[in-house]
C-alpha cells in the first residue's frame, strides 16, 4: 500500500523534484510490533478505555517535533495513583516512544513532550495505575511531508 | 532569460513566517522556556563573556552588557563595512571582531559557536523593526540582491519571487509558502532539528530549485540578505524564531 | 557541554502543585538516518531522565529515538519544602548532564 508520505515524495518528484529523493526508508514498526511492546509493559493485562487523555494535534507542521501530552484522571493519593505512563506508535521505526514513572508526589498525572512521527499513524498512551489496572487512549495523526527537505548535515 | 516581476509585497500585507505556522509551532517560539533556540542563546551568552584569542579578550571586555550594546545591531545588518568596502552580515561582523580584536580564528558558518553568538546578539534586537541602511554605498548591493531574488535559476528555472512574492499563502506539498522575510534568524527549524543561519535556509531553497547554491559567506548571499532585510523593513525581529 | 534548562516558579505555596519544564541540548540521533554516502549514522540518544526534589526522585523517564531532538519534558509535583529541583539526563557515549533550580516554598 502506498502511504501518504510515499505518495507525496513521488508526487513532489514528478512535479519537478522539490525535496530530495534520498529519503531513506528504514524498517518500520508494525501494529504487531506495537502490540508486542505493549505486552511487555502490561504483561497481557486488559487495557480499558477511559481516564487517559492523549493530546496530539491532528494536523502538524513537521513530524520531527510533534507536541504530545498525556493526562490521566487520578486522585494521586498514596493509595490510588498513576505509577507510569507509556506512549507507543504503530508506524515509527520502533514502537516505544517514552515511558515515565511517577507517584503521588506528582500531584497530577501528566506528561508533555515533543515526539517524532514518521508517518500518518495511530499513537497510543497507556497509564499503569497503582491498583494494577491499565487504561488507554489513542489518536490518529496526519503527518504531511515538508516541502523542502535537506540532506543530513554532519 | 525571463524574469519574475519583482513586485514588492505592500507593507500592509507583509506577514512573518510565524503567521503561517500552526498554533503549536507558534507556542514553541512564544515560550522561551520551551523554545530550543534559547539553548543556543545560553551558549552565546557564555561565549560573550569568555576571553578568547591571543588578545585574551572577551566580547564583553569591549562591548560590555550586550543587552544595551547589542540592542538593534541585528536589525541593522547586513551593514556597510568600511574595512572590506562592502556590506557584511551579522556573522561576518562577529568574525571580523574575532579576528581583528580578539585575534582569534574566525568561526565557521553553522558551527555551534557562531550560531550561539549570533543568536545571543540577535536576541538583543527582538521586537525591534528591521532597519538596514540603504544609501549610496549599500544601494548597489541591495539591487544586486534583488536581481538574484527575481532571476530564474536552476534546473527548475524558478525565481525566489515566483514563490515568495507571487504565490505566498499557497501550498507547496503540505507546507504553506511564506513571504521569505529573514526576521527570525538564526532560527530553530523543525526540519533541521537544530538552529541554523539564514544562509543555510537560502542554500536549502537553491537546492530545492536545483540550482548550485553559493558557498557560505559568498557576496551574492550577503547581497540577497541585504535585499531581504530591506524588503522586510519595519517588521519586528523574532530571533531565535521557530519554523517548520 | 550541552546546555540544559530546568524551569520552576520562583515561589509556590506549600501543598500547591507546580509545573516543572525541562529542556536539554541533544541531537537524539535515531540510528535510522544515513549520510549522503549511504552510511548509517549510529544511534546516539539520551536514554534516561531523572528528576529529584531535595534528593528524592519524583519523576523518571525512559527515552527512545522517537523523542525529538533537544528533548522537552514537562510534568508536575507538589510543593513540600524549599530546596532544589535537580534533573539529570544520561545517554549514549557517556552523556550525562545535570541542571538544577531553586524553589522557594512559602
Amino acid at each position: 500500500m502506498t502511504s501518504r508520505r510515499d505518495f507525496l515524495i513521488a508526487a513532489a518528484g514528478a512535479a519537478g523534484g522539490i525535496g530530495l529523493a534520498t529519503v531513506s526508508r528504514p524498517a518500520r514498526a508494525t501494529p504487531a510490533a506495537m502490540q508486542d511492546a505493549i505486552r511487555k509493559v502490561t504483561g497481557g493485562a486488559p487495557l480499558r478505555s477511559g481516564r487517559v487523555k492523549l493530546d496530539v494535534p491532528p494536523l502538524i507542521d513537521n513530524g520531527n517535533s510533534v507536541p504530545l501530552a498525556v493526562a490521566v484522571e487520578s486522585p494521586m493519593t498514596p493509595s490510588d495513583y498513576v505509577k507510569a505512563i507509556h506512549v507507543f506508535t504503530e508506524r515509527n521505526p520502533l514502537p516505544n516512544v517514552v515511558s515515565v514513572h511517577l507517584g503521588p508526589r506528582a500531584g497530577r498525572a501528566r506528561l508533555a513532550t515533543r515526539v517524532r512521527l514518521a508517518d500518518t499513524q495511530t499513537v497510543l498512551a497507556i497509564a499503569e495505575l497503582s491498583d494494577g489496572s491499565y487504561w488507554t487512549d489513542s489518536v490518529q495523526v496526519v503527518v504531511t511531508l515538508s516541502a523542502c527537505l535537506e540532506e543530513v548535515q554532519i | 532569460m525571463a524574469c519574475a516581476t519583482g513586485v514588492e509585497i505592500p507593507a500592509g500585507e507583509r506577514r512573518s513566517g510565524y503567521e503561517f505556522m500552526s498554533r503549536e509551532t507558534r507556542a514553541m517560539q512564544d515560550d522561551d522556556v520551551t523554545n530550543p533556540g534559547m539553548l543556543w542563546v545560553l551558549d552565546g551568552e557564555a561565549l560573550w563573556n569568555r576571553k578568547d584569542g591571543s588578545a585574551v579578550r572577551a566580547c564583553a571586555d569591549c562591548h560590555g552588557d550586550a543587552r544595551a550594546s547589542m540592542k538593534g545591531v541585528a536589525a541593522r545588518h547586513p551593514a556597510w563595512d568600511a574595512a572590506s568596502g562592502r556590506p557584511v552580515n551579522l556573522e561576518q561582523r562577529i568574525n571580523a571582531c574575532r579576528t581583528a580584536r580578539q585575534q582569534a580564528a574566525a568561526l565557521a558558518y553553522e558551527s555551534r559557536d557562531l550560531l550561539a553568538l549570533s543568536a545571543f546578539v540577535a536576541l538583543q534586537s527582538r521586537g525591534m523593526p528591521a532597519a538596514v541602511a540603504i544609501d549610496a554605498r549599500t544601494r548597489p548591493y541591495r539591487d544586486a540582491g534583488r536581481d538574484t531574488f527575481i532571476r530564474r535559476q536552476g534546473q527548475l528555472n524558478l525565481a525566489c519571487a515566483q514563490c515568495h512574492d507571487e504565490r505566498w499563502g499557497k501550498k507547496l506539498a503540505g507546507s504553506a509558502i511564506p513571504q521569505a522575510h529573514p526576521t527570525g534568524y538564526p532560527l530553530y527549524r523543525l526540519e533541521w532539528q537544530s538552529l541554523g543561519s539564514l544562509q543555510r535556509r537560502l542554500r536549502n531553497c537553491m537546492i530545492g530549485m536545483r540550482a548550485e547554491p553559493y558557498a557560505y559567506g559568498a557576496p551574492e548571499f550577503v547581497d540577497l540578505e541585504l535585499y531581504l532585510m530591506w524588503r522586510a523593513r519595519g517588521m519586528p525581529l523574532e530571533a531565535p524564531a521557530v519554523r517548520p | 557541554m550541552a546546555r540544559a534548562v530546568v524551569n520552576v516558579p520562583a515561589k509556590v505555596k506549600r501543598g500547591e502543585i507546580f509545573e516543572i519544564k525541562t529542556l536539554v541540548q541533544h541531537a537524539m540521533e535515531t540510528g535510522f538516518r544515513r549520510t549522503q554516502l549511504g552510511e548509517v549514522i549510529p544511534r546516539d540518544i539520551i536514554r534516561q531522565f531523572v528528576c529529584t526534589y531535595n534528593g528524592v526522585e519524583i519523576y523518571r523517564a525512559e527515552l527512545h529515538p522517537a523523542i525529538s531532538a533537544n528533548p522537552l519534558l514537562t510534568f508536575s509535583t507538589i510543593a513540600t519544602e524549599s530546596g532544589t529541583i535537580a534533573a539529570t539526563w544520561t545517554g549514549d557515549k557517556g552523556f550525562s548532564v545535570t541542571q538544577s533550580a531553586r524553589i522557594s516554598v512559602v
